[in-house]
């Protein structure tokens, strides 16, 4: 077979070979995701559908400015808990991700790739809810909203990324969508996606402070003046430990996992 | 947790000259439990270069714990291995491995050349994507997703991308598992060609055709011991005697006492009798009964030997 003569006289560098194994698996992930409709049907159908339905109905009034941040929120959470959760769980349980350990290709491309894949469908979700808020909405949003809004969205990722990775070690592949739903809906419900947290019960507004998802909820809301009344950084601090925590968790669990195999 | 040293290998420089006799990968006393059961017991193996080299067992013979063992993707529970003269477990050797596992769902919306495309990128020295179709014979397939494949079709890309990365060592682990007899006899031409260009080549199979068609040495194991081991036709001598099939009127507790006759069987209108040594047995029936017809002698299948070993163990 050929044993690349030309090859063997100029070896690539090795910062080039493991740059392009980094793209063609953060391509490659992302058609993946894409072409898999289960999933980006749903995760960008969704916030796009709900939209169009809530959005739409109240053309210019500070509810369609809100549902446009809320929902992008939402886009976030289920882009990384259905594709790094469910993504990876799946992938080991069908041997996929063995075969992939089997060849030299770094462990690392194979996370950023779910990383980068995930957080590229957050951006799409916010900039059509953007554009439908424009258009159908009919609200004002400046390029600098456009802008801290989809810089939450990516900071945001960080966290339900690590979500995602401490789901993948703990839920088998087929438990995993429904216990990501049980998981990802009352949460967002809770946090202020689909209404103000303001109109929901005392209760559960006592719970919220409690949910990543408020936390980032407040962050994205602060950027169209529809925050809660208070300081953004403990927000950012909440959102920070709870990544130390869950990806910290992933890690014991993953690493135990691989000393008793 | 295990340690994972390297033992020394047993030859010297002057030996790795010759490539056939210098020992690339092994197993050296391993053992391998999980919970209470033992996948490996206290198992050595060695796999020369050039070699091809059949783990021949049961289910649940421990042949795949052996695999995932040299492909560093579990780590002994005592003992140890080394592949390439290295921890299996060291990325570099990876680059010159090529493994088929047993996967049971591969990402089913990605196209065969793209599937291709990604695995080529994962080794510094890729095989030319178009070669990689040619020598898994997926022509035709390349713009076709993998979920639309057949199970056939879907094997040889899995054996496609074990050959991308141009290895010098391939590990393939039931490779024929749902494959037709037609594909199952070009992946065997495809195995002796990986032979033939100088890669070294470790199968499992509970297939005995497939071990008896390829290997150079098979290894049964069952029980996650090794049964025994050699050539196919050393295998095949390992179980006693040759079978005579004869249509005659001798008396069955007559010919048991004949030397070296190991059982006596009736089949049907004819008898089948087990000997070691059968020239003499049939000398001495020939002799007795003029009437003897429908003589066959054949050493014992594969088949036979094989679970004739096996269920000894």
């Amino acid at each position: 077979m050929s044993a690349n003569a030309l090859a063997l006289q100029m070896p690539q560098s090795t910062a080039a070979y493991v740059a392009n194994i980094f793209a063609k698996e953060i391509r490659y992930e992302f058609v993946k995701m894409l072409r898999t409709r289960a999933f980006s049907l749903s995760v960008l159908g969704f916030p796009i559908m709900f939209y169009l339905l809530f959005g739409a109905s109240n053309r210019h009034t500070d509810w369609a400015r809100y549902l446009m941040a809320s929902y992008g929120c939402m886009g976030v959470v289920s882009a990384c808990l259905f594709g790094i959760g469910m993504g990876i769980s799946m992938e080991r349980a069908y041997g996929w991700l063995e075969l992939k350990q089997a060849s030299p290709m770094p462990r690392l491309a194979y996370l950023a790739a779910k990383i980068v894949s995930s957080a590229a469908f957050a951006l799409i979700i916010e900039l059509a809810l953007i554009g439908l808020a424009l258009t159908l909405g009919g609200v004002h949003v400046t390029v600098s909203e456009t802008l801290r809004l989809l810089g939450v969205d990516l900071l945001g990722s960080v966290p339900f990324t690590a979500m995602g990775l401490l789901i993948s070690v703990l839920v088998p592949s087929n438990s995993a969508p429904g216990i990501i739903n049980l998981i990802y809906l009352p949460m967002s419900f809770a946090s202020g996606f689909w209404m103000p947290i303001s109109t929901l019960p005392h209760w559960l507004q006592r719970v919220a402070p409690a949910l990543p998802t408020y936390h980032l909820a407040q962050l994205a809301l602060s950027v169209i003046g529809a925050a809660e009344p208070g300081h953004m950084m403990p927000h950012f601090q909440a959102l920070a430990g709870y990544t130390l925590v869950m990806f910290g968790a992933a890690w014991i669990i993953f690493n135990r996992s691989e000393a008793r195999a | 947790m295990a340690t994972l040293q390297s033992y020394s290998l047993p030859d010297s420089p002057a030996q790795s000259i010759r490539p056939a006799t210098s020992t690339i990968a092994g197993l050296h006393s391993v053992t391998k439990t999980y919970g209470q059961t033992k996948a490996l017991d206290n198992f050595s193996f060695r796999l020369a270069a050039g070699e091809v080299v059949t783990l021949l067992g049961p289910n649940g013979a421990g042949k795949t714990t052996a695999v995932r063992l040299l492909l560093g993707l579990i780590a002994p529970s005592s003992g140890s291995v080394h592949v390439l003269g290295r921890d299996p477990r060291d990325a570099d050797a990876r680059t010159r491995i090529g493994a088929m596992l047993q996967v049971a769902r591969v990402p089913e919306v990605l196209r065969v050349s793209e599937l291709i495309d990604l695995f080529r990128s994962y080794y510094p020295q890729p095989v030319a994507a178009s070669e990689v179709v040619r020598i898994a014979k997926l022509q035709g397939l390349e713009k076709t997703l993998f979920g639309k494949l057949s199970g056939g079709q879907k094997q040889r890309v899995l054996f496609g991308l074990a050959i991308c990365g141009n290895p010098d060592l391939v590990f393939l682990d039931e490779p024929s598992a749902g494959m037709d007899i037609e594909s199952r006899r070009a992946l065997w031409d495809e195995i002796r060609a990986l032979s033939a260009a100088g890669k070294t080549v470790l199968l499992t199979t509970h297939y005995l055709e497939e071990a008896d068609a390829l290997a150079n040495r098979i290894v049964v194991i069952n029980h996650g011991k090794t049964v025994c081991e050699g050539t196919p036709s050393e295998i095949r001598r390992r179980t006693s005697g040759r079978r005579i099939r004869c249509i005659t009127q001798l008396d069955p507790a007559l010919l048991v006492t004949l030397p070296t006759v190991s059982d006596v069987r009736q089949d049907r209108e004819a008898l089948v009798i087990t000997a070691e040594a059968a020239e003499d047995v049939i000398r001495e029936m020939l002799h007795r009964d003029r009437t003897l017809s429908a003589l066959e002698i054949s050493a014992p299948a594969l088949e036979d030997a094989f679970l004739a070993l096996t269920s000894q163990n």
